[in-house]
């Protein structure tokens, strides 16, 4: 009896001890990777990566610009395409499908697009919108990360959505207001925070994607704002510089590394704050 | 749910007093609305489709030379002769998302454990959030750092693991050749880092939903937190577990930039995890702006259909496995 009892205890123990390590091993790769982005990172931030676009290879001279730009232009146009669709799309679930079959079948499908590699949606991109123009073009690149942003908008939207009380609603069309004017000025102030969640976790998502990009937006040496044709993009950028054997560019891969994982983790972190507010908020 | 099913979607109907032209603006703001939310619930739902068909669509040329079978079955990659097969990138997919898998899954299982049962109330929050940041950070940025600074180091330890696993008669072949940090098993240990947050966020979901009626009793009776996690839990969350498991395959088989850095992007199949291979993503991400023949393109797209099918039929029992437990919950409750 005895034997059996120690026998479970030293599993016990020996078991709460493996999955403490298993805790120390995800925060310490946490950890190690953002240590080494801040180390090569701030060691290749350099003032002139904001003002000049891309210098030749292998000389000292940095610069950005042209990526920064591209990348903000991307996101804005992704943001664009995405929000509206992702809103209303997440509102039709959560006030005209409610529970019915088919608002279950959407939801089903885009939990499904949800987890969808992003290499996939590049290729789509690819064969949807630079295949039949003839070149890549920063339009692409923008339809690539609107999709790859839209399920993570509709999924909050509809869960934040259904969050808001009966009464609120109630009220709102007891007082004569139609469906829409509910939705838009009641049920959607209810629901703004949680509904900014989900944006600023899509955009989190988007902002370092480099694979759909590749089939899409691909890179531009110089500077340009044409939607309709390649366009510098940072996430290529890191891909292209940190592969080429020139010291400079592979700085500036480890500073644009930097500035992204910065730029996500705090897009993350308010929208987590934001996320904390919801559920206070209940 | 309660109270949310307000069917605020039903025309509310003006009162017959109103006047009409007022009525009639307001009946047309509403089916304006509802057309748009119409449209981008098909937008939302429709895209899954549109991606295979057109994505089978841009590679009917290589499927047409190549066929099913012969493009599956072949090794031969050759752009110069325009001969494409499939079968070093299958393996090397499969091949580096197992090995994630292998690694991700029992570490996964035990920081949600962990996060769960183990932890004092004070550090389960910071824990949770940090290994929630894992998924946070980019693709590309797990690739960098593991070209640049985990392969160097992950090579020094790679004669001892040829010198200890080498020698097992069976799997020795598999830890043999040269240490060069770059190779199979390095992508299949940062795919591993990549899926933890992914695998264990749905655990410890899944884990907390477990009512505490059945948790408290399996305690009452003298269970350790071990037969408790084991012989309770985990049973009674099983498909979830397994959704989240699948739900961690599918972002490891399409998982493109991480892999393309560390990989070592070789074409040819070797038995050794040390040797560098490339999977369905990496040889896309480097062959892509490349190729400049039709038939190049359109097999890479190919590879892509192949990917898709493979991913597509893994996310969709994941999801469909972590509804199962929603559906026993609502039962339960």
């Amino acid at each position: 009896m005895t034997r059996v009892l120690a026998r479970r205890r030293i599993i016990d123990v020996v078991s709460k001890i493996l999955m403490a390590v298993a805790t120390v091993i995800g925060v310490f790769f946490l950890f190690w990777i953002i240590w080494a982005t801040l180390k090569f990172g701030i060691s290749g931030l350099h003032w002139s990566l904001f003002t000049n676009d891309t210098p030749p290879p292998g000389t000292n001279q940095f610069g950005l610009r042209n990526a920064f730009i591209g990348s903000l232009l991307l996101l804005a146009l992704s943001m664009g395409i995405g929000v509206p669709i992702g809103l209303m799309a997440g509102t039709w679930l959560a006030e005209y499908g409610f529970r019915s079959r088919t608002a279950d079948t959407v939801r089903f499908l885009n939990d499904i697009m949800l987890s969808a590699p992003s290499i996939e949606i590049g290729l789509f991109a690819y064969a949807a919108v630079v295949a039949p123009m003839g070149h890549f073009s920063a339009l692409a690149g923008s339809v690539a990360l609107s999709i790859l942003m839209i399920p993570i908008i509709v999924r909050t939207t509809d869960e934040m959505l259904s969050l808001v009380g009966g009464d609120v609603r109630e009220a709102a069309i007891a007082l004569g207001a139609p469906a829409w004017v509910v939705i838009t000025k009641v049920t959607w102030k209810a629901a703004r925070a949680g509904i900014l969640t989900g944006v600023l976790i899509g955009l989190a998502r988007i902002s370092g994607e480099t694979a759909p990009l590749l089939f899409t937006a691909l890179n531009n040496q110089y500077f340009s704002a044409n939607m309709l044709r390649p366009m510098a993009n940072i996430p290529v950028v890191i891909f292209q510089f940190a592969l080429s054997p020139y010291t400079n560019w592979q700085q500036m891969a480890w500073a644009a590394s930097f500035i992204t994982v910065l730029f996500v983790l705090v897009l993350s972190l308010v929208a987590r704050w934001f996320l904390g507010k919801v559920q206070v908020a209940k | 749910m309660n109270g949310s099913d307000v069917v605020v979607g039903v025309d509310t109907g003006p009162a017959s007093e109103e006047p009409r032209a007022a009525a009639k603006a307001w009946l047309s703001g509403d089916s304006l609305f509802h057309a748009a939310a119409v449209f981008a619930a098909v937008v939302a739902a429709t895209t899954l489709f549109g991606t295979v068909i057109a994505i089978a669509y841009d590679s009917r040329l290589s499927i047409h030379t190549f066929g099913i079978w012969g493009f599956l079955k072949s090794s031969e990659w050759n752009p110069v002769t325009q001969t494409f097969g499939a079968f070093p990138f299958i393996i090397g997919t499969l091949v580096s998302s197992a090995i994630a898998m292998v690694l991700g899954v029992p570490v996964s299982f035990g920081i949600a454990v962990f996060i769960v049962e183990i932890a004092p109330e004070w550090i389960k929050r910071p824990v949770a959030g940090a290994i929630e940041l894992l998924a946070a950070i980019p693709s590309i940025v797990y690739g960098l750092w593991g070209l640049v600074v985990f392969a160097p180091v992950f090579s020094q330890m790679e004669p001892w693991i040829s010198n200890s696993f080498g020698k097992i008669p069976g799997i020795g072949a598999l830890f043999q050749g040269p240490p060069m940090g770059i190779g199979m098993l390095t992508a299949g240990i940062v795919l591993a880092i990549m899926v933890l947050p992914y695998i264990s966020s749905i655990m410890r979901d899944v884990f907390m939903v477990v009512p505490s009626s059945l948790r408290e009793s399996a305690y009452a009776l003298g269970a350790t937190t071990w037969e408790v996690a084991w012989d309770v839990i985990l049973p009674y969350t099983r498909s979830a577990v397994i959704g989240g498991i699948f739900l961690g395959l599918g972002r490891a088989l399409g998982e493109t930039m991480a892999v393309t850095f560390v990989i070592g992007n070789s074409n040819m199949i070797s038995t050794s995890l040390l040797m560098p291979s490339a999977t369905i993503p990496s040889v896309l991400a480097n062959e892509f702006t490349e190729a400049t023949s039709k038939l190049y393109v359109s097999s890479l797209i190919y590879l892509g259909l192949i990917l898709i099918a493979v991913t597509l039929t893994v996310r969709f029992l994941a999801v469909l496995l972590i509804r199962h437990l929603g559906r026993k919950e609502g039962a339960a409750a």
